[in-house]
């Protein structure tokens, strides 16, 4: 009765957080946040958090859900579908808290730029 | 900044599978909900400003949400504001936070009551540094009525009267029913 009870919350919450979440999204779209071909999305424990619930073992794939990530962070920030065109490197730095940094290559840079006519 | 004391780092990985869910998803969410208010923190100045976004944000989730718990309750309308704020008390908070605050303090009137939140999942383990005082840190709540209750016609006003986190007792949120709305096309996002 009990466990059930705490894995109907747990529903519950998660439920919620894609709301949250969603809300969330929409304001960061309000935002300007990328700043010369970084775009660091800090979410601080939220990442840990995350990564402890795949029960990733293995340091490469916590770079695959890393990257998984930056494509929904991507799409929904931007309304891409895809990253194509837009080679880049996702990392992950923890100094107090977690950043997810991700490094565009130079050329998406210079084209970036060309394109707003810098 | 606010902290969080988490317990991610202590015997996490020894729990059941099924009570490490639990936990994992309650502090996934009061983890997100304090990135977003640290977020606000840094992008106002003030924390009157950061009230304001709160209730503007929880407002955009609650025009979308009250269509999302009218289709999952199979509430039909209400008769008056009491059976209003039962509702709310024990079926929509149970729902979408898995609490039950108590209704209390009812005016004289009949138009303005008291939910008094025992437990409130935002705001576990979490601690306001001093320097936020004026910090109304779950105003999302309030936004979250108001705009879901914009959508069936009741304009009411929503505020915190007490709570934990600034050294109150309980936690408790007033809310007044002002008038009944014109039935119209919502405004859309704030």
């Amino acid at each position: 009765m009990e466990t059930r009870f705490t894995r109907g919350k747990s529903a519950i919450l998660e439920r919620s957080l894609a709301k949250l979440f969603s809300e969330m999204v929409q304001y960061c779209q309000s935002q300007v946040y990328s700043a010369s071909g970084v775009l660091c999305v800090g979410l601080l424990d939220v990442l840990d958090v995350l990564v402890l619930r795949e029960e990733w073992k293995r340091e490469t794939k916590v770079l695959n859900i890393l990257l998984f990530i930056k494509v929904s962070v991507w799409r929904a920030l931007f309304g891409k579908d895809k990253l194509d065109g837009f080679p880049a490197k996702a990392t992950v730095h923890r100094h107090k808290g977690t950043t997810l940094m991700i490094k565009f290559d130079e050329a998406v840079i210079a084209r970036d730029k060309a394109l707003e006519g810098r | 900044m606010i902290q969080h004391t988490s317990r991610l780092g202590k015997g996490y990985l020894t729990k059941k599978e099924s009570d490490a869910s639990d936990d994992l998803n309650s502090e996934l969410f009061t983890l997100t909900y304090g990135a977003l208010v640290t977020q606000l923190c840094k992008d106002y100045e003030n924390d009157e400003e950061v009230n304001k976004q709160l209730d503007k944000m929880g407002y955009n989730i609650g025009v979308r949400l009250i269509e999302d718990f009218l289709a999952r309750s199979s509430i039909g309308r209400c008769q008056d504001f009491r059976e209003t704020a039962d509702v709310i008390a024990k079926v929509a908070f149970k729902m979408y936070l898995g609490i039950t605050p108590s209704v209390t303090n009812w005016s004289p009137a009949g138009d303005e009551l008291s939910l008094i939140l025992e437990s409130n999942p935002l705001v576990d383990f979490v601690e306001l540094p001093d320097n936020h005082s004026s910090l109304v840190y779950s105003n999302l709540l309030c936004g979250v009525l108001r705009g879901a209750l914009e959508m069936v016609q009741m304009a009411v006003d929503v505020k915190f009267a007490q709570d934990t986190l600034r050294g109150d007792n309980v936690t408790e949120i007033r809310m007044k029913f002002i008038k009944r709305m014109e039935e119209n096309l919502p405004a859309g996002d704030e």
